[in-house]
């Protein structure tokens, strides 16, 4: 057997950041649950990742000792709230490498935050003092793919037929990479956006963006990155990616369901007209007509999720303990090892790509022709939880001729034995329907 | 919970072999012929209704589909209750199925009625499949209604 060295100088496996699993996963008090008299095997973080107590323990201190309204109370209480709430931000953009705290815009959710940068579009096509990055009419383009989340397709639909604008969208290859060989027929001078997931939810490919942000920048349009699936599980800076929007979500990211994040550059997101109305987001009301805060008040009207916020703040300190780089590397060798042990498995078909490269953790497939409904049930049965349908991706079950798929996905807590109960079940489920 | 109560012997064997199979056109020209394709949009599962009558008698109810083992096993075996019934008596059948599936396992479910049906007894205790099985005989009440057999009084209410 050879070994091969690496080269003195160049970084060692050794270097690789690593943590203790085990530490990490006595964080989490839901993996000590059984379900169905089986140890509890959670394989469906891509819908949504569990939290941690230090997520928890701070969303309850919020509501026992905090609570008031943000951003209005000279009051005590409203004080910290709204340094609380602010802090947040403050942490959300760190950890993203914002160019600066007021380029965190709080949303719902992803797709809360992709529709405000839509309805922005539409609403500065109805102005005649639009600025004219978002205005939009017959004959100009929106590019969008056909592995995004249905968040990602259904506002830009919209948009398109309230606009007269055109959606076009890159096609998936066999290998379910982005097919990215039409790019510079699909981007051009007409196009006004492009609007494309970082990494797909269901065929876990992570897209190389390099090549489509230098084609946006050559014909003046912009990009938004639908980073939902990249954000929770490794490194990701705005500035670096050279995107102009970034959305993602608080409850993939071991925080709270109810809190998202839309990053914008700072002069696009001053260009945007508003998109709710209401309070907090005014400059001054009259009855003749209002003025409007600067970002990101502007898109924050009404009360927010200020304690979701605040322990999405608590999640992203969690993660940073932790390591960005390490969670992504633990990530990849589960994704590896997975890969490995599902091509045992007897008439199983993985869609996306069969490499641990380019992909992330999240693996979806088909078991022969059982229905995935059947795989989920069998495995719920054994204490497995794997999300099975369409994964709000349709269009990629289309491209690939299934009407749904399996999907088992991972997180910093997910251990190979997880994995290896995944294998076990898929052997029973054979059992049942063969 | 069991398995085996959801995954009975008796769907199963609807499921890998399915009976009456196939949308089919009316053996007599004068029948009414109508369907319905109904989908379950959280998992895409799809079932075709087709309903052949001459306004009493449901003379064929084919189908076709693609889904997991609970919705197509219960297309087969709604295709086996209710085709020749009178169609008053097929919403009987109908109106029994219903039942059973929307209460959570504490319907006890009558044979002569359900015939197979009753194998869904188990189904009924879980929730997120229910609409799995009632997925053909959803697309069945709407077929009928096109073929003008739907309007009994009991449809209506419901």
């Amino acid at each position: 057997m050879t070994t091969i060295a690496i080269p003195p100088g160049m970084p060692q496996y050794d270097d690789a950041p690593r943590y203790d699993v085990a530490a990490v996963r006595a964080d989490f008090p839901i993996l000590a649950r059984e379900i169905n008299g089986h140890p509890l095997v959670y394989l469906d973080s891509a819908n949504t990742s569990h939290k941690p107590r230090q997520v928890l323990d701070v969303l309850s201190e919020h509501y026992q000792r905090h609570n008031a309204n943000v951003s209005r109370s000279v009051h005590t209480l409203g004080t910290e709230a709204t340094e609380a709430y602010e802090a947040a931000r403050a942490k959300v953009a760190a950890f993203v490498n914002a160019p600066s705290v007021d380029e965190v815009v709080f949303t719902k959710n992803s797709t809360e935050a992709i529709n405000i940068v839509a309805y922005a579009f539409s609403n500065a096509s109805l102005r005649p003092d639009g600025d004219p990055r978002f205005r939009l009419g017959p004959g100009d383009e929106v590019v969008i793919s056909e592995m995004e989340h249905h968040s990602n397709i259904v506002p830009w639909q919209l948009l398109c037929e309230r606009t007269g604008a055109t959606l076009r969208w890159f096609p998936v290859t066999d290998n379910g990479r982005l097919d990215e060989s039409g790019l510079t027929d699909l981007v051009n001078e007409r196009t006004k956006i492009v609007s494309l997931v970082h990494m797909s939810n269901i065929l876990g490919t992570v897209n190389a963006t390099s090549r489509i942000t230098a084609r946006v920048r050559e014909v003046g349009a912009l990009l938004l990155l639908d980073c939902s699936q990249s954000v929770p599980h490794m490194p990701i800076d705005v500035v670096d990616l050279d995107a102009d929007f970034i959305v993602f979500t608080g409850h993939k990211m071991c925080g709270p369901t109810g809190i998202g994040v839309l990053w914008g550059r700072s002069e696009l997101l001053a260009a945007m007209p508003p998109v709710f109305g209401g309070g907090s987001m005014i400059e001054t009301v009259a009855m003749g007509g209002s003025t409007y805060a600067p970002p990101p008040a502007r898109f924050e009207a009404g009360t927010p999720p200020i304690a979701e916020a605040v322990a999405l703040g608590a999640a992203v300190d969690y993660l940073t303990g932790i390591g960005m780089r390490a969670v992504q590397w633990h990530e990849k060798q589960l994704t590896a090892y997975a890969l490995d042990a599902l091509a045992t498995v007897p008439g199983l078909r993985i869609f996306g790509p069969e490499v641990p490269v380019g992909r992330g953790g999240t693996i979806s497939f088909a078991l022969g022709d059982v229905h995935p409904h059947d795989v989920g049930q069998v495995l719920d049965s054994l204490g497995v939880q794997v999300r099975v349908g369409h994964h709000c991706a349709r269009p990629v079950c289309t491209r690939f001729g299934v009407p749904a798929t399996t999907r088992a996905s991972f997180y910093l807590y997910t251990t190979t034995e997880e994995i290896d109960a995944l294998v076990a079940g898929l052997e029973q489920v054979r059992k049942v329907f063969g | 919970m069991q398995l085996d109560q959801l995954y009975q012997e008796i769907i199963l064997d609807h499921y890998k072999h399915p009976h009456g199979r196939g949308l089919r056109d009316a053996a007599d020209p004068a029948d009414r012929v109508a369907e319905a394709h109904h989908v379950n949009p959280t998992c895409g599962d799809e079932v075709t209704i087709r309903v052949a009558t001459d306004g009493e008698v449901l003379h064929d109810v084919s189908y076709d589909g693609m889904g997991c083992s609970i919705s197509q096993a219960s297309a087969s075996v709604l295709h086996e209750l209710l085709v020749g019934r009178g169609a008053a008596e097929a919403f009987e059948v109908h109106e029994a199925f219903v039942a059973l599936m929307s209460g959570r396992g504490q319907v006890t479910p009558d044979e002569d009625v359900l015939g197979d049906g009753v194998a869904f007894e188990g189904v009924a205790r879980y929730p997120a499949r229910v609409k799995c099985a009632l997925l053909p005989w959803m697309a069945f009440k709407d077929a009928a209604a096109r073929a003008g057999v739907g309007a009994s009084p009991t449809e209506v209410k419901a």
